[in-house]
């Protein structure tokens, strides 16, 4: 198993009076309401808390970034990546990830990518989302072509990464004279991609065809299997076997001493979606032409309140879904079986904490994972067989069937030693 | 493919790979009539005046109104460029200024880009509250932040005109409606939003006499983008309609109907 921390970065300190009387707290409210002190203390904390993460064990620490909302603000994961880069020795930095559509120049992205894995010696997986329907107007990319340019940005990046420069790219959405980066990726072919998703089917086609993992982001279990049955058949038609090392999932996941504790804490997680989906403007996080064609008439119910966000449940119906985990190490990992047992994801994120809960609480939550959880689900990962892309060797894609490793491994595998020469 | 609508009928015009629609009615000399944005609805109080004294042809922006979308547009040059096509197909139009347009809103870009194109396309110019032109002061309401019915109510003075035409709650098949022709807006006019930097220029050569209307409660487009229609359009002239926003055709039918009749009858035997 592959088990890693994540935390949405939550900026909980603004006045959240203002934001219930402004009826949004994404895009358009205004960020004379951030608080640059209290942002000071809270990215600090939050590297603290990744350290402690790998400290205790954990093999990766997953970043992600959005833009104008406090309920994340990390606002470039590549800058977080680069600091766990020099920061950390053994853990993953695994980006679910970079936003490629809202990218004017995704051969700087490439790059930027490629000193990170340098940096790291070789720890970077590099995920790629479509960012959040704000986040297009926010950057004013168009909407109507989001998937276009996330597909072009994604095959220029690649290309970038394993074919030698110079060369130049016509393409749709991003023309290059010359692509030829100084810097290419320490990991060969090229590092890992995954793919993190929510809702929309076509990014799970997507990943499947590219023989790319998925990771589910906090779906019930249900729509967790039907996430897999898809991809599965994906697989099928394009000539491999899916199963645990190509099944992502992020489980929202507070552990406390108690369970009231854990409880409360845990209802936290409704704050990050209070912001997110309540609190954001629908219009704002669905522009025409960013969703699937195929759920139009949903979203633009939603866009006029006439509908609840698709994606919306409540804390009671999170926790009995378990799309919401919360309580004592004895208790959780229970729960934590039924998700092996029933959707058999090797790589699992956990969302510990959101919203106000303290920092002592969240390291007191990181240590107790360690401690206690990732051992038993080690075990149980053991005995269901959910080997981790890493641990399986799994191809790094359809195109490149070799399992990605730093140059500095390959060339010592593949050349012999002075001594052995002589 | 041929649909009759009382004395109202839409084709299916197939130019260069693209689906043309056009609706048509009357009799008399032609008048082409480019809706907005948000679409139009199939049948308008204005188009109706308007058949008594011409033939009116309204044909969709391709991907618009549930017409074929071409993936391959970019911009709205590219509309411009399949409408002067449609034009050119139709023996009513084909010949040079025997054509008279009528752009509202969005669709009055579009003939301000056809005739900047081809200044000879034209006998007569109407813009009704235009975009295409960057306010100097104000900006034109972005719809990209706006719900389907803000963004349609915005466009109104009065919104028991929006209630009478839509209803108070439009039906989702309308809002479906809405979000098509909205991201089609986006395909070809996401940026700069809804105007032409270059625009302001190629206005200067275009010869047809032109008349441009506003609503004086337009609060989608500024008033001060018809007064630079105005002045930029050698042979024009700005008509001010009180009582009207956005729609000026959907709130004042009878008093735009006027308007454009006398100006575009005016100069005839």
């Amino acid at each position: 198993m592959h088990l890693m921390y994540f935390t949405e970065q939550p900026m909980s300190a603004y006045p959240e009076a203002e934001g219930r009387a402004f009826g949004a707290t994404a895009l358009m409210f205004s960020n004379r309401h951030f608080d640059p002190a209290a942002g000071s203390r809270l990215y600090n904390e939050y590297l603290e808390h990744y350290r402690l993460a790998e400290t205790v064990g954990f093999d990766g620490i997953m970043l992600n970034e959005h833009h104008n909302a406090p309920f994340c603000m990390q606002a470039k994961c590549n800058v977080f990546a680069s600091i766990l880069a020099a920061t950390t020795r053994r853990v993953k930095i695994v980006l679910l990830g970079n936003p490629l559509p809202l990218a004017d120049n995704p051969v700087r992205l490439a790059e930027e990518l490629a000193m990170i894995d340098m940096v790291s010696r070789g720890r970077l997986v590099s995920g790629f989302v479509r960012g959040g329907g704000q986040e297009q107007l926010a950057t004013g990319v168009n909407p109507a072509f989001n998937r276009e340019r996330f597909e072009e940005a994604h095959d220029l990046i690649v290309k970038t990464w394993t074919q030698p420069g110079p060369f130049r790219w016509e393409g749709s959405h991003y023309q290059h004279r010359v692509v030829n980066p100084w810097a290419v990726p320490l990991q060969k072919p090229h590092p890992r991609v995954w793919i993190p998703g929510v809702l929309s089917k076509e990014t799970i086609i997507w990943a499947a065809k590219k023989r790319y993992p998925y990771i589910a982001l906090s779906t019930a279990i249900e729509a967790t299997k039907k996430i897999w049955e898809l991809y599965d058949s994906v697989a099928a038609e394009a000539g491999y076997t899916g199963g645990p090392e190509y099944r992502g999932y992020l489980q929202r996941c507070h552990v406390a001493e108690t369970e009231e504790k854990a409880l409360e804490n845990a209802r936290q997680f409704m704050w990050m979606q209070g912001e997110f989906t309540g609190l954001a403007h629908p219009v704002w996080s669905t522009p025409s032409g960013y969703f699937s064609p195929s759920i139009r008439t949903q979203f633009v119910e939603y866009a006029v309140g006439r509908r609840t966000n698709p994606r919306g449940a409540t804390f009671e119906d999170q926790i009995n879904t378990q799309m919401i985990v919360a309580g004592t190490p004895k208790t959780v990992i229970p729960k934590l079986r039924r998700l092996l047992e029933e959707t058999r994801p090797s790589i699992l994120g956990f969302w510990a904490a959101d919203g106000f809960v303290s920092s002592a609480d969240t390291r007191t939550c990181i240590r107790l994972m360690g401690e206690e959880v990732l051992p038993a689900l080690r075990e149980i990962g053991k005995e269901l067989g959910l080997w981790s892309p890493f641990e399986a060797n799994a191809p790094t894609s359809v195109t490149f069937p070799e399992s990605a490793a730093p140059a500095t491994e390959r060339a010592a595998a593949r050349q012999p030693t002075p001594l052995e020469v002589s | 493919m041929s649909t009759s609508t009382g004395t109202w009928t839409t084709e299916t015009i197939p130019i260069g790979g693209v689906a043309m629609q056009l609706t048509r009615a009357g009799e008399g000399p032609p008048l082409l009539v480019l809706h907005h944005d948000v679409g139009t609805l199939a049948r308008l109080p204005f188009y109706d005046a308007l058949a008594r004294r011409f033939t009116v042809l309204v044909p969709s922006h391709p991907g618009y109104d549930g017409s074929q979308r071409p993936e391959w547009m970019r911009n709205v040059r590219d509309l411009a460029a399949v409408h002067q096509w449609l034009l050119a197909e139709l023996p009513i139009t084909r010949a040079p200024q025997t054509v008279a347009v009528v752009g509202l809103g969005f669709g009055g870009w579009i003939a301000a880009e056809m005739a900047s194109q081809a200044p000879r396309t034209f006998k007569k110019l109407v813009l009704v509250g235009a975009t295409g032109l960057k306010p100097e002061h104000g900006v034109i309401a972005d719809q990209a932040l706006l719900s389907y019915i803000d963004y349609v109510r915005l466009g109104f003075s009065d919104q028991f005109a929006f209630d009478r035409l839509f209803g108070a709650e439009p039906e989702t098949s309308r809002l479906e409606h809405w979000d098509l022709n909205r991201e089609m807006s986006f395909r070809i006019a996401w940026k700069p939003y809804m105007y032409n930097p270059t625009l302001p220029h190629l206005l200067g050569g275009i010869s047809t006499p032109a008349l441009v209307v506003w609503g004086r409660d337009d609060r989608v487009v500024p008033l001060e983008c018809g007064q630079r229609y105005a002045k930029a359009l050698p042979r024009a002239r700005l008509e001010i309609v009180d009582g009207a926003g956005h729609f000026v055709e959907m709130e004042k039918p009878d008093e735009l109907a006027r308007l454009v009749i006398a100006f575009v009858s005016q100069g005839d035997a």
